[in-house]
This record gives C-alpha cells, sequence and structure tokens, in this order.
C-alpha cells in the first residue's frame, strides 16, 4: 500500500466527538498517522506480521494504520469508554480483523503487565503539558516494559533533550526518525487561535 | 476479546499476587475468519502460555482437537498452525467477563472489549 493511499484511508477515520480536556485527547491527524506507521514499516520493518500494541489509541488511527499495513494484531490501550466505542465504530467500517481493543489505564498499568508480550508499541501519547505533568514520560515508561524491541512515539521537540537524558538513564537508544509539524486544530474554548504549529518529533526507542 | 489478547491479560489487582489466566465467562461469542499467516502464528507460539490458551478455547467450546501439549516441529505443520490460528484470532467473546482467579474480582467484557480499569481501593 503506498502512503497516499494510507492517508486517504485514514481521513475516513472518526475522531473524538467531545475531545475531553483531563486526558488531553488531541486527535493524531491523518497525515501524521500515515507518515509514522508508514515509515514503522518501510525503514524498520516493525509493523507486518508483529504483534503491536497502541498506548492511549483513542479513536484507533494509528493502530488502523498499523492493520492496514498487515500488523498480525494490533491491541489498542485507553482508558476513556467514548473514544473506544468510537475506535470499535471504525474497526468495523474498516471491517479489520487484526485490531482488539482493552479499556485500561496506560499510567496505572503494573510493571509485571504485559512485560515484553509485544513485539512494538506505537503511541502518540498526551504530551503532559496541561494538569499530567510527566505524562508522556509515565506511558513511555510504560511502553518499554511492554515491548520486546522498539517503541516509537511522538514527542514534544522542545522536550528533546530531556528525554534523551531518561533513555540513557533507562539503557535504552532513542533516535529522532522524523521532525514534524503537529497542527493542533483548536478544539477547546479555551485555545485563542484557530490553530497552533507544535514542533515534534518521531521518536525511535530500542532496547538492546 | 481474541484469545491471543486474553493470554496477555492479568489481573493486578492490590494484594492479588497470581492473577492468571483470568476466567473467561462468556455469554456471546462470535467466530469469524482471519487471513491465515503461518509466520505470524508460528512466532507467536513460543511465547505463548500454552496451557491457558488451551483451557481458554476448551472453556468457549473451541478446542477442535487443539493437543495439550505444544507439537514438536509446528513450523512445518500447516494443520496444526491452522487451528492455533484459529483459537489465537478468529474466536472473539463479544459479551461476558473475566474473573481473576485469586481475588473473584469480575472484569466486565462488552461489545469485545474487556474493561479492566480499577476503583482507587484496588489499585
Amino acid at each position: 500500500m503506498k502512503l497516499k493511499e494510507l492517508e486517504s484511508c485514514l481521513q475516513q477515520v472518526d475522531a473524538f466527538e467531545e475531545p475531553k480536556i483531563f486526558l488531553e485527547q488531541y486527535p493524531t491527524s491523518p497525515h501524521i498517522a500515515a507518515h509514522m506507521v508508514y515509515t514503522i514499516h518501510n525503514t524498520f520493518d516493525d509493523i507486518e506480521n508483529k504483534l503491536v500494541a497502541d498506548l492511549g489509541c483513542g479513536c484507533g488511527v494509528l493502530s488502523i494504520g498499523a492493520a492496514m499495513l498487515d500488523a498480525g494484531l494490533c491491541v489498542g490501550f485507553d482508558i476513556d469508554e467514548d473514544a473506544l466505542a468510537t475506535f470499535k465504530m471504525n474497526t468495523e467500517e474498516f471491517e479489520l480483523t487484526n485490531i482488539d481493543i482493552i479499556q485500561c489505564d496506560v499510567c496505572n498499568l503494573e510493571p509485571a503487565a504485559f512485560k515484553k508480550k509485544f513485539d512494538t508499541v506505537i503511541m502518540n501519547p498526551p504530551f503532559g503539558t496541561k494538569h499530567n505533568k510527566g505524562m508522556d514520560m509515565q506511558f513511555l515508561k510504560t511502553a518499554l516494559n511492554m515491548t520486546r524491541t522498539s517503541v516509537y512515539s511522538l514527542h514534544k521537540t522542545a522536550t528533546r533533550e530531556h528525554i534523551q537524558k531518561k533513555a540513557s538513564d533507562w539503557k535504552v537508544k532513542m533516535e529522532v526518525v522524523a521532525e514534524l509539524r503537529y497542527d493542533l486544530p483548536a478544539s477547546y474554548k479555551f485555545h485563542k487561535k484557530k490553530s497552533v504549529d507544535i514542533a515534534v518529533d518521531l521518536m525511535r526507542f530500542s532496547i538492546s | 476479546m481474541k484469545l491471543l489478547t486474553h493470554n496477555m491479560l492479568t489481573s493486578h489487582v492490590k494484594g492479588v499476587i497470581k492473577g492468571y489466566p483470568l476466567l473467561i465467562k462468556a455469554t456471546e461469542v462470535k467466530v469469524s475468519e482471519v487471513e491465515f499467516n503461518p509466520q505470524f502464528v508460528s512466532r507467536m507460539i513460543p511465547k505463548l502460555e500454552w496451557t491457558a490458551l488451551v483451557q481458554a478455547a476448551d472453556g468457549l467450546g473451541q478446542l477442535n482437537d487443539l493437543p495439550n501439549e505444544l507439537v514438536p516441529d509446528y513450523e512445518k505443520n500447516d494443520e496444526f498452525l491452522r487451528k492455533v490460528h484459529h483459537v489465537l484470532l478468529e474466536v472473539e467473546v463479544l459479551e461476558g467477563c473475566l474473573q481473576c482467579p485469586e481475588s473473584g474480582r469480575v472484569f466486565p467484557i462488552s461489545r469485545g472489549v474487556p474493561n479492566m480499569l480499577l476503583n482507587e481501593d484496588e489499585s
């Protein structure tokens, strides 16, 4: 499947009906989602025939992308019932059979839960800006526990140095795979501008 | 919830030491065709908790002569891989619940999604 084809498919994926601010529910745009999973597949071969986890999957755009690129099975994890109901509808509309969903609190998973069960973890975690300081790092820590090989995650470029340091503390290798502009449309009332561009890195963490 | 997912699921209620395997109590099960991918199935097999898989399949009446013990040289055994494929990916629990073997805590499954959320006093 070509990148353009994937992106146009992902444009059909329904996003949050009413985004919840306390969960930092910002949608992952079809453009970013398509580029992310396509790069993971094409450059690193970490999707096809793999057991993939998508943490904080929301309405499932990354999972659906991974499923379309022939993941063996992609399991989406999220705390929010409403987002998961939309995700379920999306998988039914796309008639994808290589997707499964678990409702749970990613931030509260025990270190032993799903330990090294997945080949690859993909995620667009909450950036941990609002009232959720440090949540992006909690997601990352959990993801690294769950994978046997690698984690792909989006983080604000501004936090790159901090994350690099954490990664070396945790003895994992971090590389920036792509630099992206994350176009955040104004989803909440407190947003004064129509949309803002945030510099975001697609990072790859690999376990040696 | 597919049985491959169930095979990885554990209950982490406070105080529980071995919340595995979760007992499946299904009220609705769906079996649908999923494209057979022998490579993926062969690669998953050594990572499975085999006994838990056999128990889960048996409990749902989907065992289809899956042996209690893993067969040797399964990579080349197409018939065996198809059976495992069926159990892992084609059988899906849509409604029912999962029960923690130690605490008895019940996790509901609705529209195929298990709800593993714990209350504040349980985590």
